[in-house]
């Protein structure tokens, strides 16, 4: 489904990636794990178009998506939950989740997407009125995941879901990372909680100061040695 | 009293003229974060499309109006492009510079276009002094007509930016540009549309002041830019309701200067009230300071 060759990535002189190579396949979730600054976020912001690599490509569905705009990249179907979750804070959570079918017409494929955000985030229904700067940390990851299925994506890019979360919202939110997945949705998931993230993942990338260190199938990443020290804690 | 009543109205259709400026000011300023000082001359512009639609055309003043909203948009979006556009990642110092250039430029050019003469904007309609209380009072058709024009551009201001597709999208793309791109918005458009919705605004002023000074000339949108830019930060630069608020406090204090004070401290008034509220409440009467987002 997207296939990244070989890509390299600059902000100004810092060399972020270097020479990354991901696989993702129709229904996985697959995890990309590592330490701050390893360059997880960048790569989801290479695929989603926000900064563009030097050199490698980016394929997705056969199409060659290293060069596109962002907005062209979310219309053929990725959509990408950044870090920080970045809400509209002086906005509605009906006009954030409104703006992530931006680019849809079907007004009602739009009303049933909503109606399924609504499903699975019952607490965004009840608070649809309310200024998105206004909700919690937990309620904010809600809006971002929501905003994002709204464009009804193919690919689901998730960028730190549990970051500044207790662990009983993680929880709830992994389970509805699951069954998102479940639904059809192909998901890479960006995580330094990397016990919950192997554990919903089919396969897992590690990454270490711009390059791809490890990869496999997750269970067998989270019973390898390095993994386990590094990020499981020993 | 009366004396009173009657500055303040003068003071809202001046005030109304300087709000409608001030927006374009505030809704560039929210989406790029650059003080557009080519603002002023985008009216200027306007203006005189609008005197070349009367006097060449023979059109009416509300096809004038129209002529010259379509040519500020136009050029409002062409400075953007040409100007701005090719700077969206260097300083913020740099567009700035670039925008004190590019509003010299229009001054200069267009003092060599259209001369150096003050033009008699034409008479479009009949300006009737209507007296109330024994004709201590006096409203005129011309400011019932500059209140009237904005009041209705207030509402499809905040109609556009409130209900429609493209207002929210300028709403997200001022909050967060590239949160607002992976929503699929094309940043770089709505930039566009928010310059021409500007520009449209500052032309609209330009044909209101024509009426209201009888005259106009390539230098007119000099002062009244640089006064509705103090009007913007006064309300709260961003901020929509801020441009209008300041736009008729701005021109309300103006007329009390010059009726009760010194027609000669009116400009520097203006002035003084841009130093004081930099270092009073520099985030604008309607400003909040910035929370912190989590």
């Amino acid at each position: 489904m997207l296939s990244i060759k070989d890509i390299d990535v600059y902000y100004g002189a810092i060399h972020a990636l270097k020479g990354i190579n991901l696989e993702i396949k129709q229904g996985e979730i697959v995890t990309l794990i590592g330490a701050n600054g390893a360059g997880k976020s960048t790569t989801l912001r290479t695929i989603s178009g926000l900064v563009h690599p030097k050199k490698g490509t980016i394929t997705f569905e056969g199409q060659d998506i290293t060069r596109l705009p962002a907005q062209k990249i979310v219309e053929l179907g990725i959509s990408h939950v950044p870090e920080g979750r970045r809400p509209f804070a002086k906005m509605t959570v009906l006009e954030n989740l409104e703006l992530g079918a931006y680019l849809r017409k079907d007004k009602d494929g739009v009303r049933k997407s909503l109606e399924r955000v609504f499903e699975y985030f019952p607490r965004l229904k009840e608070r649809m009125y309310q200024k998105a700067g206004t909700l919690s940390g937990g309620e904010q990851q809600m809006l971002a995941i929501g905003r994002a299925l709204m464009s009804k994506p193919k690919l689901l890019l998730l960028d730190e879901p549990s970051m500044g979360l207790a662990p009983i919202l993680v929880q709830e939110i992994f389970k509805i990372i699951k069954e998102i997945n479940e639904a059809g949705t192909t998901i890479l998931l960006v995580e330094q909680n990397a016990h919950m993230a192997l554990q919903i993942a089919d396969r897992a990338y590690v990454l270490e100061t711009g390059r791809i260190v490890l990869s496999g199938a997750a269970e067998e990443l989270a019973e390898t040695e390095a993994v386990k020290n590094a990020y499981l804690g020993g | 009293m009366t004396e009173f009543i009657q500055q303040i109205l003068n003071g809202l259709s001046l005030g109304s003229i300087y709000a409608l400026i001030a927006l374009g000011y505030t809704m560039v300023y929210g989406v790029i974060q650059l003080i557009n000082f080519a603002h002023g001359e985008i009216l200027m512009v306007g203006a005189f499309a609008a005197f070349f639609a009367i006097t060449v055309w023979g059109a009416n003043i509300f096809a004038a109006i129209i002529i010259a909203m379509i040519a500020s948009s136009l050029l409002g979006v062409v400075i953007e492009r040409v100007a701005y556009r090719p700077l969206r990642n260097s300083g913020r110092l740099a567009v700035l510079i670039t925008a004190i250039g590019v509003s010299l430029l229009l001054q200069n050019g267009g003092l060599m276009v259209f001369g150096t003469d003050f033009r008699a904007f034409p008479r479009v309609i009949e300006n009737t002094h209507y007296k109330f209380f024994n004709g201590s009072i006096t409203i005129t058709s011309y400011q019932i007509l500059i209140f009237t024009v904005t009041v209705v551009m207030m509402l499809i201001l905040q109609y556009i930016v409130q209900k429609t597709k493209v207002g929210k999208a300028m709403r997200a793309v001022s909050w967060d540009k590239d949160a607002a791109k992976l929503m699929g918005i094309n940043v770089d458009n709505i930039i566009s549309v928010t310059f021409a919705i500007g520009s449209a605004f500052a032309a609209v002023a330009g044909v209101l002041l024509g009426l209201y000074y009888n005259t106009i000339y390539p230098l007119m949108g000099l002062m009244p830019g640089l006064k509705a830019f103090v009007a913007a930060v006064l309300g709260g630069i961003g901020l929509i309701p801020g441009a209008f608020a300041g736009g008729f406090l701005l021109g309300i204090t103006e007329t009390m200067v010059s009726g009760y004070w010194s027609t000669k401290w009116r400009d520097p008034f203006v002035f003084i009230i841009l130093i004081l509220i930099l270092i009073i409440k520099p985030s604008g009467l309607l400003g909040r300071e910035e929370k912190e987002k989590v």
